[in-house]
């Protein structure tokens, strides 16, 4: 833990077998930070300790070289023991360029190891990143440990043989700086390797020049003597993070766009549906559309749309034809969907909408996370228009609630809400695969026969949906649209009565959906008591962490965690009755808290940040110690 | 489609439900043109699916008995791309107007049939807002005067049958809502596999009656209409006038016909698959010319659904959906009592 080590460490000695370690890679958009993170997540992963990444990626695609503002990052946190947030502040921070050290190193905590490419720190660069002076030649740089290598040189010297062009060669500076960081962790480099070999298999001397360099940055790691520079005490040493425990059963890394990919395929096996997935491109929502395209044999049907509203539409029109249908975008994408939406509603048929959150408003922050879009899945729609509303607090998480928004949709004949968000969307994290045979089925049943009272298409089930009628059902034959229903027949309404009548059953069918959910728990802590700490979505990790350690040291905190945000579960009320005070920390100016205080009148205090960054567990527990004293 | 042994008769393809359009309108016309039109074309009623958007020209699913989705302004083309996918066997019937397919829906409607989905689109063309009181509409001529342009309209009209050329659509054909001839034109839509496109000519009697007068008038048609039948010359006015290609303007113009030997005028021979003459037909100014009525272009190519399914298929070929196999794949490692093995 960040923490512990703070503590263990004023005399900048690494404990030999940290509990955990925080590293940050940080380079040009163009070095592959992010491949470096996610293969450097993979060795940590099979190493068998607990992870949690937090890629943090500028909007342009390929921003000029060398800018501040094309700095790409890739923080992993990893330990031997449990770990729910990328972590606080990075132990070590690698940085590829001036402009990587420059936008990086606050974050690094006191007495924490640099490692920069002095190669890149010439003047062009530093000009770039707006340094007057070399930072590494300054002293300025000080408060930290730091370590020059000339990792570009380095790299040539090490690809040489394969008689690569200069930019190609230096393309391989990111295998070798996973090398050197693999040897600090004793991590193994055989999965690597043969990544290598498969990613490159067409193209064997830029396979063989990236494994040459992988090694190369292994090999200096063990031979180099590297000793203090007169600016800091920097050095280097292996230090071992071994493995967390964790339940028996078979593990890999996953993403939250993958996971919940897979959460829709497995949602829509166990309802025995093929699936028709409408999507149009949007950060950070493609990936899903990405996964979902390549899964054919699995009945999944993929249609990149003309725009976000015939994405939905496509997809609503695939649900009435008798397909599972889902779409999936971000904020600025849900909000062209809303009308659709509300058809989807009146017309009663299944549909699964997945939000990836990003910041707001407007196009906002296309890359970077925020939980600002709650009251648009509650209420975002026009007319009284009860959506059922769940989300995914982590990667792994996300597959289960794909899942349940399946089985909500398909049993209550509703579209359903998912929301998952940016920091989930492209964080990976160790995940206990699941046995598809413990899964619960849920298969759908159509109306295809004509029922003795004859055909009410809008006629209910004891939970309020009404039949679902594939067209090509002889017989069966029926009209429906936006337009206000008539009870049973589904025939236009207009009728006063009739309109009061339906929107109740809108209403109710929605809340009932509170029936077939579990009652709130207590994620950490007790029932009743001092404070208790009320999160959803992904500021659970940070929350938990937080929680955790105020309970470690004593005190009366308590962590209440949401899934289904609505309709809420139906002991929600009561049990934050039960506590003294309430706060909630979200990542938006206080959404959640309005809906606790709306629906259950509990004096729920917010506790606020929309930076586009994921909460640290120091900002909760300076929360919390607030509202302790 | 060769004829068919009736399996249905028109009284099979109406509904229960009362009609609701103004007395007089020329939808009644298009309504019972398609209720025609059905026994014909040898399909069933549970197969048959009308989409609709919003204005009155689609309230027309609740007419017909069918399975039928009143959906949302301007999105009827995409609500029946995912029916469509969702289920190829469908006979989709697209219900749209003016404003529905070529404003708030104009995006759809070139991407479907840029797509080429296996659908009928029937675009009722009455120049006008109807259902919100009679605004001018994007295929008002200039100077309209409506509640919204008191003062006339300035822009310019869309011409649907250009847009739907230009969008890529491989059967464009003109009908009049009262015209005994748009039967024939249904039944050549149905035929034609993939977008088949149909601007219908149809009279709001109350918003923007008899707009289309001057050529849809029974009594003056023989001299303003132009009735094409493929590989028929493009004659009119009782065969005394025809069409042809002026080859030095590399234009269309009127040519009169003596005795009826067209031949010696030069007068174009109808081809549906001639995209060319397509577009000099559906752009030739009326008034100098008679309004080109019937099938205009037929050309068919592969369509959307048979390219997904065929993908489908093929990308599926020889793997299984095993799910567990599926959350397995990748680099994966166990975790023991002991603790975690490679």
């Amino acid at each position: 833990m960040a923490t512990a080590l703070k503590q263990d460490d004023s005399d900048n000695n690494q404990p030999a077998n940290a509990e955990n370690v925080v590293v940050r890679f940080a380079g040009d958009s163009g070095d592959g930070m992010q491949l470096t993170g996610g293969q450097f997540t993979l060795s940590t992963a099979l190493a068998g300790s607990d992870l949690a990444t937090f890629p943090d990626f500028p909007a342009e695609i390929r921003a000029p070289q060398g800018t501040l503002f094309g700095v790409s990052a890739f923080q992993i946190n990893f330990g031997s023991r449990a770990i729910e947030t990328a972590g606080d502040q990075p132990d070590v921070l690698i940085a590829m360029n001036p402009a990587a050290l420059k936008t990086n190193v606050d974050a690094l905590r006191e007495g924490g190891l640099i490692i920069a490419d002095e190669g890149e720190f010439g003047k062009r660069n530093l000009d770039k990143a707006k340094y007057e002076n070399n930072p590494l030649e300054d002293g300025s740089l000080a408060k930290w440990q730091l370590l020059k290598l000339d990792i570009s040189a380095l790299t040539l010297e090490a690809v040489k043989p394969f008689g690569l062009g200069n930019k190609e060669a230096l393309r391989c500076k990111n295998m070798w700086t996973l090398g050197l960081a693999l040897w600090m962790f004793e991590r193994e480099r055989e999965p690597i390797i043969d990544w290598l070999k498969t990613k490159f298999a067409k193209l064997p001397d830029v396979a063989d020049s990236n494994i040459a360099a992988l090694n190369a940055g292994h090999a200096y790691g063990e031979t180099a003597e590297l000793s203090g520079d007169g600016l800091g005490s920097g050095h280097l040493t292996t230090r071992k993070v071994g493995a967390a425990p964790s339940a028996p059963g078979e593990y890999r890394t996953v993403t939250g766009a993958e996971a919940l990919s897979l959460g829709l395929v497995a949602g829509a096996q166990l309802a025995d549906l093929p699936m028709f997935f409408g999507g149009y491109p949007i950060t950070p929502a493609s990936a899903i559309l990405h996964h979902l395209s390549r899964l054919k044999e699995f009945g999944v049907t993929t249609f990149q749309a003309e725009d976000e509203i015939a994405a939905i539409a496509a997809a609503i029109g695939a649900s009435y034809a008798g397909k599972l249908g889902i779409t999936s975008s971000s904020g600025p994408g849900i909000a062209l969907k809303g009308e659709a939406m509300g058809l989807a509603i009146m017309t009663e048929l299944p549909l699964v909408i997945v939000n990836s959150q990003r910041g707001g408003p407007s196009t906002g922050l296309p890359t970077k996370t925020e939980q600002s879009d709650l009251y648009q899945a509650i209420y975002g729609r026009n007319g009284d228009a009860p959506m059922p509303v769940i989300a995914a607090r982590s990667p792994g998480d996300a597959f289960e609630c794909a899942i349940e928004a399946v089985r909500i949709a398909v049993q209550y004949m509703t579209p359903v809400m998912l929301l998952t968000d940016g920091y989930i969307a492209n964080a990976a994290e160790p995940w206990k695969i699941p046995d598809v045979d413990t899964l619960e089925p849920f298969p759908t049943t159509f109306l295809d026969k004509m029922p003795a009272d004859g055909l009410k298409p809008y006629a209910r089930d004891e939970k309020l949906a009404r039949p679902w009628i594939k067209p090509g059902t002889p017989e069966l034959m029926h009209r429906i649209g936006g337009i206000e229903k008539g009870i049973d027949t589904g025939h236009i309404d207009y009728g006063a009565a009739n309109h009061q009548q339906m929107t109740e059953i809108r209403r109710d069918k929605v809340l009932g959906v509170a029936d077939s959910i579990p009652d709130q728990d207590v994620a950490l802590g007790k029932a009743g008591g001092k404070l208790a700490v009320v999160g959803w979505g992904s500021t659970f990790g940070p929350i938990h962490q937080a929680v955790r350690r105020a309970v470690e040291a004593g005190k009366d905190v308590s962590h209440i965690h949401i899934r289904n945000v609505w309709p809420m579960p139906k002991n929600l009320g009561d049990l934050l009755k039960s506590y003294d005070r309430v706060i909630v920390p979200e990542m938006n100016t206080g959404q959640l808290k309005t809906v606790l205080r709306d629906q259950y009148l509990v004096d729920a205090k917010p506790v606020n940040k929309v930076s586009g960054q994921p909460f640290t567990i120091a900002e909760i527990e300076a929360a919390i110690e607030e509202n302790l004293s | 489609m060769n004829e068919m042994t009736k399996i249905t008769t028109l009284k099979d393809w109406e509904t229960d439900q009362e009609v609701r359009w103004c007395p007089g309108c020329g939808d009644y016309a298009i309504l019972k043109a398609v209720q025609r039109t059905m026994p014909d074309l040898g399909v069933r009623p549970e197969d048959t699916l009308f989409v609709s958007g919003i204005g009155c020209s689609s309230r027309f699913p609740y007419y017909m008995e069918t399975y039928g989705f009143h959906t949302i302004h301007g999105r009827a083309p995409a609500i029946a791309t995912g029916a469509k996918l969702a289920n190829p066997d469908l006979d989709v019937w697209i219900i749209t107007g003016d404003g529905d397919a070529l404003s708030i829906g104009g995006n759809h409607t070139m991407h479907l049939l840029r797509r080429n989905l296996d659908c009928q689109i029937m675009l009722f063309n009455n120049e006008i807002y109807g259902l919100t009181k009679g605004q001018y509409s994007p295929t008002s001529r200039v100077g309209t005067s409506s509640p919204s342009t008191p003062y006339g309209s300035v822009d310019r009209p869309a011409s649907p049958c250009a847009f739907a050329l230009g969008s890529g659509a491989r059967f464009i054909a003109r009908g009049i809502d009262v015209h005994k001839d748009l039967t024939n034109v249904l039944k050549a839509a149905h035929t034609h596999k993939g977008a088949a496109f149909i601007e219908i000519f149809q009279n709001c009697i109350v918003y923007n009656k008899d707009v289309f007068e001057e050529f849809a008038a029974k009594k003056t048609a023989a001299s303003t209409q132009l009735l094409l039948a493929d590989g028929e010359p493009m004659l009119f006015e009782k065969g005394e006038k025809g069409i042809t290609l002026d080859r030095e303007t590399l234009s269309l113009k009127v040519v009169d016909v003596v005795d009826g030997d067209w031949q010696a005028a030069n007068v174009i021979v109808h081809d549906v698959t001639n995209r060319s003459v397509a577009h000099m037909l559906i752009e030739m100014p009326f008034g100098e010319f008679p309004m080109a009525i019937g099938v205009l272009y037929d050309d068919p190519r592969p369509t959307f659904e048979a390219a997904v399914v065929e993908q489908n298929a093929q990308a599926a070929e020889g793997k299984k959906a095993d799910l567990q196999a599926l959350l397995n794949k990748g680099q994966t490692w166990t975790v023991t009592e002991d603790g975690p093995e490679l």
